[in-house]
């Protein structure tokens, strides 16, 4: 029975590095109107999903942001091509 | 019927890797080391050994693709000496904490500056504490057994395997050499079981940076700091110990010789004198010790072959209540003195034995060490002790500065 | 223990006719053979040695040879820069690639026993070149076997088959024998001939 702690080792899974949400100081925050997946009905654009260095953002329509990991490092918000993404401080009130 | 073949170090050491099927090899060529690497490019050139052989442009990348080979659940063989192992000294730390079964020959040579290709044992010396099982060879028989049985060790306990032999001295001198059945050594020797393999289908992420601390992971398994790796590093070494003698008596089983695992023994039974070395030094001391015995002085060889982990209890035992310890080793701790005889002197810390030790450096650089010398520099330690001067004395032999061991001549 | 010290230039096989020295005494019964070049750089043209130990009983010591019973010279010009007798015990061996038995070789013999072959003639007469230049190692061997008689030539004949590719072996076998007839060994009366001018 080889020990599984033999040498140092993880699996990719979301969370390995903790809930990287908590290191947030500003919030992406998706305006959907202006969003080109969304305005069309396509998968199109999704230049936010591509840049995102976390792997948090799905490129679904609508696109959606996983929050629970997302470092707040605000490419996404930078890439946009529409500024469809606004950066928000996090604070008391949502937005 | 036995198949002997007159064959060089490096020749011994190929064959060996070849015998054990092993599927990866990389290496970056060296004085001493060349010739083997030759001889294995060319079975796999011709077919005859059906592996990758990855070029590389140094040493460090060697060990490199050894260890992703290895990682990938292939048996690999690497080989150098001196400077290459040295340059690969970081790689060799990978490799330990991996807990990959290497088996790296290091054809052992001095190291610069000054520049020297001739033989001492520096090298490896240098990378004790790198992680890696040392293993010593006397002659080219033991260097093509203990490629074989380097790899049973290797792949049972985890742990590389650095099997070294002395560059020239026994990397180009030919010998019979009584070649291992290729049926016997896959009988000897079972499959690789990797602990790990590293596979696009089940992506790991393997050695990330760990924490002074233990922490669960996000499927929610417990792992091991820092610490706790080392730990299992050293228990897995300590352990080697009945895994080697295990391999080497299954192997005399198999293949009728004998290598007795730890170290060996010459004349030793009565013998109150004992010679204490490493590789072909050791076996040039048994030719010294059949000249003191010719002159009356009971004289025998403990030739230490297992030097990591080392064998500090069946060494104590050993030298029980003898007479007097006379440590001869091609390196030097500099500042201190032989390595293999703090070694030694520390397996003997708290125990009864009391024996005046003698510490000899010789060889060093391929300064030539012959047997009479030896036998010479046993009877003068011998004399000096019958005198009542039991303060350990570290020697330079056959060393001829104006100052070398204050005056008195060895 | 019998000891042998091969001298000669790089390039000239002193280190493949030390191996194949000790291969034949393997298969001749001797159970403890080997074989080492001179331990460092080879370099082409330079002088080197290589040494072959021959003994009943395995050999366990790899230090060099400071006397040995048996000096084999492949390149006489070797004589005026390398102190060749000096390689030998009193009494031992040389075995010289040369043409004639000189007047030189012949005062050498009061301190040491002299055997002489054209190895250059003979490989000459067989062929036997490499980029242009005679080789004599094999030749040599045949001189050995006949100075000494330690080797017999058919185990010589087994060890050059073992190094050798079959296209070579013949011609070589061939001037291994011719040297083993031609070799010159100095008898007393050479000497007595010798003090009676």
């Amino acid at each position: 029975m080889i020990d599984n702690n033999i040498s140092a080792m993880c699996k990719p899974a979301p969370g390995e590095a903790g809930k990287t949400g908590d290191w947030r100081d500003m919030r992406p925050v998706i305006d959907h109107t202006k969003c080109t997946p969304y305005v069309k009905n396509k998968p199109a654009c999704f230049l936010c999903w591509l840049y995102c260095p976390e792997g948090v953002i799905r490129d679904t329509i609508p696109v959606e942001i996983d929050l629970d990991y997302c470092k707040g490092c605000g490419i996404c918000a930078e890439e946009c091509p529409m500024g469809a993404i606004a950066m928000v401080a996090e604070g008391k009130q949502d937005g | 019927m036995d198949n002997v073949q007159i064959l060089t170090g490096n020749q011994a050491a190929a064959l060996g890797a070849k015998l054990c099927q092993v599927q990866v090899v990389s290496a970056y060529p060296i004085t001493p080391q060349t010739s083997l690497t030759e001889v294995l490019s060319h079975y796999i050139e011709g077919g005859e050994l059906q592996a990758e052989y990855v070029r590389v442009e140094s040493e460090h990348s060697a060990m490199t693709v050894c260890i992703a080979a290895s990682t990938a659940g292939a048996r690999v063989f690497t080989s150098t000496s001196s400077h290459g192992l040295l340059y690969m000294h970081e790689q060799l730390h990978w490799a330990a904490g991996s807990r990959l079964p290497i088996v790296m020959c290091c054809i052992n040579r001095g190291v610069g500056a000054p520049w020297s290709i001739f033989n001492d044992q520096q090298d490896s010396i240098a990378q004790r504490d790198t992680g890696w099982i040392q293993i010593y060879c006397r002659d080219n028989q033991e260097i093509i057994d203990t490629v074989i049985q380097a790899y049973r060790i290797a792949e049972a306990v985890y742990v590389p395997v650095m099997v070294c032999y002395d560059g020239f001295v026994l990397s180009h001198t030919t010998m019979p050499v009584r070649i291992p059945d290729e049926r016997d050594v896959r009988a000897f020797l079972p499959s690789y079981q990797p602990h790990t393999i590293l596979n696009s289908q089940e992506p790991r992420n393997i050695n990330p940076v760990i924490f002074p601390w233990r922490r669960m992971d996000a499927e929610g398994c417990l792992r091991d700091g820092y610490m706790e790796l080392r730990y299992k590093l050293q228990k897995a070494l300590e352990e080697a110990k009945p895994v080697i003698g295990k391999a080497c008596s299954d192997y005399t089983a198999i293949f009728g010789r004998v290598h007795e695992g730890l170290f060996w023994r010459y004349r030793l039974d009565d013998a109150d004198a004992l010679l204490i070395g490493m590789g072909s030094l050791a076996t040039e001391a048994t030719m010294a010790v059949d000249r003191l015995r010719e002159q009356g002085v009971k004289a025998g060889v403990l030739g230490v072959r297992l030097y990591r982990p080392f064998p500090r209890e069946e060494i104590k035992n050993c030298i029980g209540q003898r007479k007097a310890l006379l440590i001869f080793e091609k390196d030097i701790s500099y500042g201190y003195e032989g390595a293999l005889c703090s070694d030694v002197k520390a397996a003997l810390y708290g125990s009864e034995v009391k024996a005046p030790v003698h510490n000899f450096i010789c060889g060093l650089g391929g300064r030539d060490v012959k047997a009479e010398e030896l036998a010479d520099a046993v009877k003068t330690s011998l004399k000096m002790i019958g005198a009542g001067n039991l303060k350990q004395q570290t020697i330079w032999l056959n060393c001829r500065t104006e100052k070398s061991n204050d005056g008195q001549s060895f | 223990m019998y000891e042998v010290i091969w001298h000669g230039r790089g390039g000239q096989g002193v280190v493949v006719a030390s191996q194949i020295l000790a291969e034949s005494a393997y298969l001749q019964g001797f159970k403890g053979v080997t074989s080492a070049p001179t331990f460092g750089p080879e370099r082409r043209g330079a002088p080197v040695t290589a040494s072959t130990r021959i003994s009943t009983l395995p050999v366990r010591t790899f230090a060099q040879i400071n006397h040995a019973d048996c000096a084999v010279v492949l390149d006489p010009t070797l004589l005026k820069s390398v102190d060749i007798r000096d390689t030998v015990q009193k009494e031992g061996l040389i075995i010289i690639n040369a043409p004639v038995l000189s007047d030189h070789f012949k005062a050498m013999h009061r301190c040491e026993r002299i055997a002489v072959v054209d190895a250059v003639r003979i490989a000459l007469i067989h062929h036997l070149t490499h980029e242009g230049a005679p080789i004599v190692n094999t030749p040599l061997l045949g001189a050995f076997a006949r100075a000494t008689g330690l080797v017999s030539l058919e185990c010589l004949e087994m060890g050059l088959r073992g190094k050798l590719s079959k296209a070579v072996a013949s011609a070589n076998i061939a001037a291994l024998r011719a040297a083993y007839d031609d070799t010159d060994l100095m008898l007393e009366e050479d000497l007595k001939e010798d003090d009676r001018q």
